[in-house]
């Protein structure tokens, strides 16, 4: 279903990878030549049939503009952006629960009002936005983190983290909102629950009515939304990686589109969504298990 | 500090502000001027309908209340120590160690994400009163003192894997725990078919006799308190009505609205004789399975007269609302047929003429989610009347009217909403509604069970007359052995699916008995002092015999 989308999404684009390899002085005849080399004449049931069997066979195909086999373009590219995204994730999710008890704790406060009022108006702004604000002030005036993330293999991974610092900020401050003001409300849903009052009534304190009576029972649809933030990073990462000029598969897709290189296109609109699926099938089955009707049954 | 008494309740006052947009805020009272004294080993009952202020005294004890609500006067002292002066951190100091609570529904107040075990230590590790495995070795004790399975392995089980009144069970070991001197139980049995109430009963009163602590007895049900108590207080919209040792109250009571109570029990309607003409209703061999395989309903055969009433009583898991269910068409039945007027139902609800709607009626528990708060008690009546009979405008109104009058409301009830009536009230719409399409027979599915007993007798009564008036048939399900006696020509008693006895009133209430309706009957809380030793030992008794 997936795959059709994207191949028709991709055959929707404008323009004509052969013209824009030969550029504008070819000849009508060199650029159909071409044409028929790359067999973009025939019928696009053909080609996208043609493309299923190849990728189920493991062979993503090759790049139209450069000739190189795309999972050897794409391997790299693929890891670094895991890498960021990892880092962001591991930024993030703790901090937006920790944030979501926080604010929990301390409901209808200042401390609560002062978390939704910062997260949400991070939220508000575009990635691209927060992402120079953070370059002009970090990077540029006070000068403590470099501004562009390109990493090598050569360097040390202390260097690589500090490389990717800015833009793992950048993504943790858009996705941390929208995990902690649904913890918030998870949380808070789970509150008014006549277990709860029998906790308040047993005499404990509210960290530990919040952290161990609560959040247990909450814990289901945090999932669910973490992971959803979570596959954001992986696929979302395209513009913050544009902006940091981070080698990562975000700034492979958008090459590639200026090119009009289809296949280059196509790979890395599919593993997107595999990765989308592949973690929304991961929060189903997390919160199979955090249910202990399901884990112990009668 | 007074030597002699535990618990001090002196003036108390609770209120709650009411903030309606648009106005002033307001305070309301909840409960007035309320003092009473406790001993450590004694039980006080405190009784009255919903809202009468008993849970909120109750919580009251360890210093909470429900949100909104403050305790704004008067003084509550244990051991001579006003717990309402308290700070937060002292307040946290005495609840669950010296006074602990038992919820009305067990089921709802475990954590579920938690074992069972876990829960019950957690007060006495959280306060450091014991070691875990003292806390272990002291709840492995409990469990086996109130007759838990498996005492050994029950706190390993996590509360969906045990039954409700096991659950409840667990609750009262849950506040025993950690020795606590006072336990506030709020209708610990009121969620629990008649059968496990009197087991659950019988182990709260042996629980509280074994360790001496002093109990606070919550309920609306009279007859279960003058089971457990050692002094009763009645009380009414937050105000006392009656005070005093529960013989003075169950035997000599002075004000009229405790002996409407303990007379509320009394109600009987003489029993009509079977009639020589065919039955309204025919119920032949039906069974029937929400998944096709297991048999919610076997082999059910019964048979209902015009104008009288069928009870058909049972505990929850019966197949009573499911029986319900297949004579109105919602489930279609695997085998059997119902026969309706004569005629033959078919299954399914969609193949049913019109008609035969009309003609069978059903009034539900909820009357709240029964009813489209969005439309007028004057829509919600007219609508069958304009359905069925196509009648609209002054016509309809006319007899819209005539039906409000019908069920004691009256004409200025036709433009309100049902959030403005009284549980009872919206009730009271329902039984208009189904009136409204002139039906021959009436399914009356638990109507009176989230009432209070005052009000569900009102109810009772109400059909009763309407009964008479219009010739209508009742097939009227409940839990509660009561009503049936109440208002039955004819019972049938069901057991996990199955028809246990079927006749008319009189033969089935009189003995010989089957085992399951001899334990059923036994079981219901009688208005008398020692009722719940006599039946226990009557038990012991026969199964030393056999």
């Amino acid at each position: 279903m997936i795959s059709v989308i994207i191949f028709a999404g991709t055959e929707l684009l404008p323009g004509d990878v052969a013209q824009s390899i030969l550029g504008q002085s070819a000849t009508p005849e060199a650029v159909q030549n071409l044409r028929l080399e790359m067999g973009l004449d025939k019928p696009a049931i053909t080609r996208y049939f043609s493309w299923l069997v190849n990728i189920f066979q493991g062979d993503l195909g090759t790049s139209l503009s450069s000739g190189r086999a795309i999972s050897d373009m794409i391997g790299d590219r693929f890891s670094n952006t895991l890498f960021l995204a990892a880092s962001a994730a591991i930024v993030a999710v703790p901090l937006a629960i920790f944030l979501g008890l926080i604010a929990v704790l301390h409901r209808d406060g200042i401390i609560d009002k002062f978390i939704s009022i910062t997260t949400l108006s991070m939220i508000s702004l575009p990635e691209f936005f927060i992402g120079y604000l953070l370059i002009l002030f970090i990077a540029v005036d006070l000068n403590w983190l470099p501004s562009s993330s390109i990493i090598y293999d050569s360097m040390s991974f202390g260097e690589q983290l500090k490389a990717i610092a800015l833009p793992c900020i950048t993504l943790t401050l858009v996705v941390l909102a929208h995990m902690m003001r649904m913890t918030r409300a998870a949380i808070l849903n789970v509150m008014s629950s006549p277990y709860i009052e029998t906790a308040q009534l047993k005499g404990l304190s509210s960290f530990k009515i919040i952290f161990h009576h609560a959040f247990p029972n909450a814990i289901s649809p945090i999932i669910t939304v973490v992971v959803l933030n979570l596959a954001y990073l992986v696929v979302g990462v395209v513009v913050v990686e544009i902006i940091f000029v981070y080698p990562g598969m975000g700034q492979l897709l958008v090459d590639h589109v200026t090119n009009r290189d289809i296949p280059v296109v196509q790979a890395v609109g599919l593993i997107f969504a595999a990765i989308y699926i592949l973690l929304n099938v991961f929060a189903d089955v997390m919160a199979i298990i955090a249910n202990p009707r399901l884990r112990h049954p009668k | 500090m007074s030597d002699t008494h535990f618990l001090e309740v002196n003036g108390l006052e609770i209120s709650a502000r009411i903030n309606m947009p648009g106005e002033p805020s307001r305070k309301i009272i909840l409960v007035d001027n309320i003092s009473f004294n406790l001993k450590r080993g004694e039980v006080l009952g405190l009784i009255g309908e919903s809202g009468a202020g008993k849970s909120t005294i109750g919580l009251a004890a360890m210093s909470y209340g429900r949100s909104g609500c403050e305790i704004s006067g008067g003084s509550i002292k244990i051991e001579g120590d006003d717990i309402l002066k308290m700070n937060a951190k002292q307040v946290n100091e005495i609840r669950g160690t010296r006074v602990a609570y038992v919820a009305q529904s067990a089921a709802a107040s475990f954590n579920p994400a938690h074992r069972i075990g876990d829960q019950v230590i957690e007060v006495a590790l959280e306060h450091k009163l014991m070691s875990k495995s003292e806390a272990l070795e002291y709840a492995d004790i409990l469990y086996e003192k109130l007759g838990l399975p498996d005492p050994k392995n029950f706190g390993k089980r996590y509360p969906h894997q045990v039954s409700g009144g096991q659950l409840q069970r667990a609750m009262t070991v849950m506040a025993l725990c950690a020795k606590p001197d006072l336990i506030v139980f709020d209708e610990p049995t009121t969620a629990l078919d008649v059968t496990t109430q009197i087991e659950v009963l019988a182990t709260i009163k042996t629980a509280i006799e074994d360790t001496g602590v002093a109990a606070l007895y919550i309920t609306h049900d009279l007859a279960v308190v003058a089971q457990v108590s050692d002094q009763i207080m009645v009380l009414r919209n937050g105000k006392m009505v009656e005070y005093g040792t529960t013989d003075e109250i169950i035997n000599h009571a002075q004000q009229k609205y405790t002996q409407d109570l303990v007379s509320i029990r009394a109600m009987e309607k003489p029993e009509q004789a079977l009639p020589d003409s065919p039955a309204i209703l025919q119920v032949n061999h039906i069974s029937a399975a929400y998944d096709g395989v297991n048999k919610i309903l076997k082999d059910v055969t019964l048979e209902l007269h015009a104008g009288q009433t069928l009870s058909i009583v049972g505990e929850s898991g019966s197949g009573k609302s499911t029986l319900a269910r297949v004579i109105t068409g919602l489930l279609p039945q695997m085998e059997g047929e119902i026969v309706f007027n004569g005629e033959s139902l078919s299954k399914a609800l969609k193949d049913r003429v019109p008609e035969q709607l009309r003609d069978l009626q059903m009034i539900y528990q909820m009357a709240d989610v029964a009813m489209n708060p969005r439309h007028t008690i004057g829509q919600i009546i007219g609508r069958p009347i304009e359905f069925y009979f196509g009648i609209k405008g002054a016509e309809n109104r006319r007899r819209t009217i005539e039906l409000l009058d019908q069920i004691e409301l009256g004409e200025k009830y036709i433009d309100r909403y049902p959030a403005e009536l009284s549980g009872g009230q919206k009730q009271r719409v329902c039984i208009a509604r189904a009136l409204a399409a002139k039906p021959s027979l009436i399914i009356c599915d638990e109507v009176t069970s989230a009432l209070d007993p005052l009000v569900a007798d009102g109810i009772l009564q109400l059909l009763m007359e309407l009964q008479k008036k219009h010739n209508i048939a009742y097939l009227f399900i409940t839990h509660d052995l009561a009503t049936v006696k109440a208002i039955s020509d004819s019972i049938a008693v069901m057991y996990q699916g199955s028809l246990v006895r079927f006749g008319q009133k009189s033969a089935v209430l009189s003995p010989p008995f089957d085992d399951y309706t001899d334990m059923l009957l036994s079981s219901v809380p009688q208005m008398e002092l020692g009722w719940l030793e006599k039946v226990l030992s009557t038990r012991k008794m026969q199964s030393a015999d056999n």
